[in-house]
């Protein structure tokens, strides 16, 4: 925990000196964003890695290849929803200890953003819950590619990279062209993760925006819970417990 | 030699199934895609960073991924400490007439990382053509030679940041924010950190000797923070001092290290 608190304030330094770097190169602003609004964006992103756990070890790929998971089958509960709710109440205590303190640190040592708008500390927490969910079920398909492979390496290293750069935790998707922010955004479920919380937090764009950046979140938590569930069924027929 | 033979029973076994290794080189590979791929990103909305234009933070970045990319590929996997330290599997290796660190690396080495390294030769190589880079005997060898000391000043951080785990099993990620870290801060001018900053990882870790100082003697430019020219060449000098304390640490943490006695 303090480890981890350690770590990702360290990279908040070193992610935010290469923001100033950028700003202080251009007209003050770039891609939108103002200096503040990028302090918050790298200092709250660094606590916001800690709440969606974007890189968690693939513990039930594990136990699908151990054959532990027949234990998980046995309960009257599906999977997806026993891992779900595991996650949430870890997420739960996360934001209380990961994300506040990168933000702390980060308020000390720089000029944070603070929202204009009351609403949006409302509607930056419905879109936290909403990227733990899309974070989940990203982490949850990637470990259930062990029904097929035993061995996840491969679909790991990918979201690995692709949540990194497309999920604007390396910079924000905007210092991409424009269209292509826009189709990551809504055609990937990376930048639900966190770039749109982020957004939101840090208000670019207006109240409509904000709520439309919801709407898209809560479009991917449907479409990747179905798909979640419909991927376990899948995998339950084709799973084969090893060994006695 | 026995440490040939661990290293080769390893590769042989991660040899074995070539369609797996295939596709772990091939993600290994993006990796080092994403350090520049990062750059190009950030110079679309600015037209410098730190005072320094493109092509010299590309060859910084180059620099800076070839040596991580190797360090990584020889000793990265020695961040498994914990997990030895914490199931006793370490007293096996203590018993044996081998050094202990020496095994630790020929047992968990990541042939797929190859493909970083690979990567990372062929953008130095683009790089250096890039910035321009006038070729003189002295820039050749410094070109040559400042990868292979950066790669012992990651790999001594490395070691000394995973020797930890004799102290605190539970230490986690928190070596990572040195080595990963020490990657993201050599990829650009050491000009954009702030003074704290730049004491720490710049100069009490030897970081700007990674990338930072070769490059301004390859591109033949003065340090605008007015540091002397001949640092550009001192990379092979502070590499061996990384080590040696790295080898230090790392003696002091196996004499301190307790067994689980499981």
């Amino acid at each position: 925990m303090l480890a981890a608190v350690v770590t990702n304030s360290v990279f908040g330094f070193l992610r935010f000196a290469v923001m100033l770097a950028v700003i202080e190169a251009g007209t003050r602003t770039v891609a939108g964003y103002g200096e503040p609004q990028l302090a918050t964006f790298v200092w709250a992103g660094q606590g916001l890695i800690g709440v969606v756990l974007l890189w968690a070890l693939p513990e039930f790929a594990e136990r699908i290849r151990t054959g532990d998971v027949i234990t998980d089958l046995l309960r009257p509960v599906d999977p997806v929803w026993q891992l779900l709710a595991a996650d949430l109440g870890r997420a739960g205590y996360a934001v209380i200890t990961r994300f506040v303190a990168p933000v702390v640190v980060g308020a000390l040592a720089f000029d944070l953003y603070a929202p204009r708008r009351p609403a949006t500390y409302a509607l930056f927490a419905c879109s936290m819950l909403l990227a733990t969910i899309v974070c989940f079920s990203c982490r949850y398909l990637v470990n259930a590619a062990a029904y097929w492979l035993l061995d996840v390496r491969g679909p790991q290293t990918a979201w690995t990279l692709t949540s990194g750069i497309f999920g604007g935790l390396y910079f924000p998707v905007w210092f991409f062209p424009h269209a292509m922010a826009i189709g990551l955004i809504v055609a990937t479920p990376f930048p639900s993760v966190i770039e749109i919380p982020l957004d939101i937090l840090v208000e670019r764009g207006s109240s409509m925006v904000q709520l439309g950046l919801l709407g898209v979140q809560a479009g991917w938590v449907v479409a990747l819970l179905v798909l979640c569930r419909w991927v376990q069924r899948r995998g339950e027929r084709k799973l084969v417990i090893q060994g006695g | 030699m026995a440490y040939r033979r661990l290293l080769g029973a390893q590769v042989r076994s991660q040899a074995q199934y070539r369609a797996s290794l295939a596709v772990d080189v091939a993600g290994s590979v993006l990796f080092g895609v994403l350090d520049i791929v990062s750059v190009v990103v950030l110079f679309r909305v600015t037209p410098t960073l730190g005072g320094f234009g493109f092509a010299e933070v590309f060859l910084m970045t180059a620099l800076a991924s070839c040596a991580f990319a190797t360090a990584d590929l020889v000793v990265g996997n020695v961040e498994r400490l914990r997990q030895y330290v914490r199931s006793g599997l370490f007293d096996a290796l203590l018993v044996r007439p081998l050094s202990s660190l020496a095994q630790l690396v020929a047992m968990d080495v990541a042939t797929r990382r190859v493909g970083r390294v690979a990567f990372g030769v062929v953008m130095l190589v683009l790089a250096a053509a890039n910035a321009p880079v006038e070729l003189t005997p002295a820039r050749l060898a410094l070109l040559t030679v400042t990868p292979i000391a950066g790669a012992v000043i990651f790999g001594a951080v490395f070691v000394a940041t995973a020797t930890v785990a004799f102290w605190w099993i539970e230490s986690g990620e928190i070596a990572n924010g040195l080595t990963y870290g020490g990657l993201a801060f050599t990829q650009y001018p050491i000009t954009i950190y702030n003074a704290l900053f730049r004491r720490l990882f710049a100069y009490a870790v030897g970081f700007a000797f990674v990338a930072y100082y070769p490059t301004l003697a390859l591109v033949d430019r003065p340090d605008p923070l007015g540091a002397p020219a001949f640092l550009g060449y001192a990379a092979p000098a502070i590499a061996v001092m990384a080590a040696v304390a790295a080898g230090i640490v790392w003696r002091t943490g196996v004499r301190h290290y307790r067994s689980t006695g499981s």
